[in-house]
């Protein structure tokens, strides 16, 4: 049977077992949404294509599936880079589809056009542009394969409107065979064993867990290790949710929001095992004299991950879950019996606090609140910046792929979006964006993707009136000048009504949990407004350029 | 230091762009760059000479095989290889004569391809030493246009 190339696209994203798909209609993929129309796919229409980039990135982060997004060209496409990006830096798996104009326009500047492959090159994992039908379909199970495989990330498919409107009879390749791609997946065997043979003979042993983690599944293996070595765990803020914070080998996150315990023992260690991590700056803080004493395990799918920041002793390369189980069957459990005492010693002395006292609602408060009345059944979604971290340090994370964030690139106006791609995904679970009230403003259009959509999150705004975490640098760093940093918003709750969302304002600590029970029980998105002490700060903190155990503030 | 490095890659268009693209991305120079088809025509050998400290070197390798289209990639400077680049000169003749200029280049491989009162265009192939030597002799009489390939190199 003949088939136009939109109908080829579709096919295979339906044969991929593509249930979702956000986008943006445009002039280059009218064909594309023609065939849409009549598909069983949920299509999503969105408010800003960067929201539907970060919809199928949150999708892909609460079910492990590839998140599939589309829009047209130029401007369409130029309109998700940001979320392609986002999605890069945090090995997302995602397959974006860009319409792009006819084949013999291409370079002409023509209406609406952009060099989409050209501008995503740096922040995607691969991309094609389709210049031929013949290939459109091998092509579209190579994205899927290369999105999904190794260290995942985004693939874009650039198609010409032109492409997706030609026939041809269609033939739908089973397997993909690429020569120059093939992930390491088994851990060299003689490295698990050097590296068992390195744990059993530690003191002062650390698992430090990102968020390969998670995307490996390799969560329940990880527990197993930790228990059978009897060492403390301590994950990024990616890997939050890839070990239970509530086992006592959990020392929560680490770095430069992270809890001074897990910092100490970083530093003390005298052997880091790091699983699906990547050393990254603002773990390590000042390079130098990171963990001096440290011999250092790395396990890792990513080769350029490894030695790429720190030396690392036993590098192995491969699938986490696959290299701990392997490691598993064979380590040895080494004599910590002190390294516990110091480390318990520690949590005694530098619990995670805040101001409990004065009137005013403490923003930490709200996020505890919103773990004690969900029982931590839930999941949470950040935008970034203060309320992104206190929703890590706050809640107790002890599932995967509950905690949902920019962690690499750091985007604001992330979260309403990838909430809504979660609930799609989940659409058992409770999902909250715990937001602030700058970035909640920059894509807060998505509100009418939620409401017309009928899917259901919980915003939670810290609302201080200012761009938090900047305005906290500013005091602590820049004499407390205060420049770009207020911010004034809408009334939210006017907005979310105007949007047919409900909304709330709590201005009272003692309505915090009601309001949260109450928005949890509304069938609807709800914009819960929480004026929040205005210079409330993210401690524990370590300056920038610092050694991560030369925290400051929030020390009992 | 200065490295050899030979890429094997599917031979598809933007391929180069990506492969560039890591390289200035990080800042860095690419002194020689030849690029062109293998025995295989779905494969094409990239001989890319950069300077760069070995730690930088070895993370820009393995960027480089981490692209999808990269199918091996070797660094040829701590192996035995010939390496060989052709240069093609345009030569001022007013001081000069074609006599004089065969004899110049008698210890060289070099051939004249065209002479006339107006210039002589020179070919010339070797290493890198040989090629330098060539275009100092060459400067003296007058070198009016040069054009290299890029070098290319291969494993003994």
């Amino acid at each position: 049977m003949k088939r136009t190339g939109a109908q080829i696209l579709v096919d295979s994203l339906l044969r991929e077992g593509v249930r979702v798909i956000f986008g943006y209609p445009g002039g280059s993929v009218l064909p594309l949404q023609d065939v849409l129309y009549d598909t069983p796919m949920d299509v999503i229409l969105v408010r800003h294509e960067q929201g539907a980039s970060h919809a199928a990135d949150g999708y892909a982060r609460a079910t492990g599936k590839v998140g599939v997004c589309m829009a047209t060209s130029g401007p369409g496409a130029t309109n998700l880079v940001t979320g392609l990006a986002t999605a890069h830096m945090d090995s997302i798996p995602m397959v974006a589809i860009t319409g792009q104009v006819k084949t013999h326009l291409i370079g002409n500047d023509a209406f609406q056009e952009a060099d989409v492959t050209g501008i995503t090159r740096p922040v995607t994992k691969h991309n094609y542009l389709v210049k031929d039908i013949s290939e459109l379909a091998c092509i579209v199970k190579e994205a899927f394969h290369i999105a999904s495989t190794g260290r995942p990330g985004p693939v874009v498919i650039d198609v010409p409107v032109d492409i997706q409107m030609q026939t041809i009879e269609a033939e739908f390749p089973e397997k993909v065979c690429m020569r120059s791609y093939k992930p390491t997946i088994t851990g060299h065997p003689g490295q698990i064993k050097r590296a068992a043979k390195m744990i059993s003979q530690s003191k002062r042993p650390i698992i430090y867990a990102g968020g390969g983690i998670i995307i490996a599944d390799a969560h329940e293996e990880l527990l197993e290790l930790a228990v059978k070595i009897n060492a403390p765990v301590t994950t990024t803020l990616m890997g939050l949710g890839g070990f239970p914070e509530d086992n006592d080998l959990s020392l929560g996150m680490l770095g430069m929001h992270g809890t001074v315990y897990a910092n100490n023992a970083t530093m003390e260690s005298d052997l880091i095992i790091a699983v699906g991590a990547r050393f990254d700056d603002r773990v390590t803080g000042k390079l130098d004299s990171f963990a001096p004493n440290a011999k250092i395990i790395h396990i890792d799918i990513d080769p350029t991950s490894l030695s790429k920041n720190v030396r690392v002793h036993v590098p192995i390369v491969g699938d986490a879950k696959n290299i701990l189980t392997a490691l598993n069957k064979v380590v040895k459990k080494p004599e910590t019996k002190k390294w516990h005492a110091q480390i318990n010693e520690w949590k005694k002395k530098y619990p995670l606090t805040y101001k409990t006292k004065g009137k005013k609602i403490s923003p930490q408060y709200v996020v505890e609140q919103i773990y004690k009345v969900t029982k931590g059944d839930a999941i949470i979604c950040t935008e970034v910046g203060q309320n992104q971290m206190w929703a890590a340090q706050y809640f107790n994370y002890t599932k995967p792929r509950t905690y949902i964030s920019s962690g690499g690139l750091g985007t604001m106006g992330y979260g309403l979006p990838a909430a809504i791609g979660a609930k799609l995904g989940r659409p058992d679970k409770m999902v909250f964006d715990i937001a602030g009230d700058g970035s909640i403003q920059m894509n807060i259009q998505e509100l009418a993707t939620a409401v017309a959509n009928k899917i259901n999150v919980k915003i939670a705004i810290l609302n201080n009136g200012y761009l938090g975490m900047v305005r906290q640098w500013q005091e602590l760093f820049y004499k407390r000048r205060y420049s770009m940093t207020p911010i004034s918003g809408p009334d939210f709750v006017k907005l979310a009504k105007a949007y047919g969302a409900e909304g709330m304002r709590i201005k009272k600590k003692e309505d915090v949990k009601k309001a949260i029970k109450e928005a949890m029980a509304i069938p609807n998105t709800v914009i819960m407004d929480f004026i929040v002490e205005e210079e409330a700060n993210v401690f524990p903190m370590v300056p920038a350029g610092e050694a991560i155990n030369r925290m400051i503030g929030g020390m009992a | 230091m200065k490295h050899t490095i030979s890429v094997l890659v599917d031979n598809k268009p933007g391929v180069l762009a990506r492969i560039s693209g890591l390289f200035s991305a990080r800042g860095f120079n690419i002194t020689s760059l030849a690029v062109g088809e293998t025995n295989d025509p779905t494969v094409s050998r990239m001989t890319i000479i950069v300077s760069a400290e070995d730690r930088i070197l070895e993370q820009v390798q393995k960027q480089l095989h981490k692209l999808i289209d990269v199918i091996s990639v070797s660094d040829l400077t701590k192996r035995d290889y010939f390496e060989r680049e052709l240069v093609l000169i345009k030569v001022n003749m007013a001081r000069t004569t074609k006599q004089k200029l065969t004899k110049l280049l008698d210890k060289f491989s070099a051939t004249i391809l065209s002479s006339s009162k107006q210039g002589a265009v020179v070919e010339v192939v070797g290493d890198n030493k040989e090629i330098s030597k060539v275009v100092k002799l060459l400067e003296a009489v007058g070198i009016k246009e040069l054009v290299r390939t890029g070098r290319i190199a291969i494993t003994s």
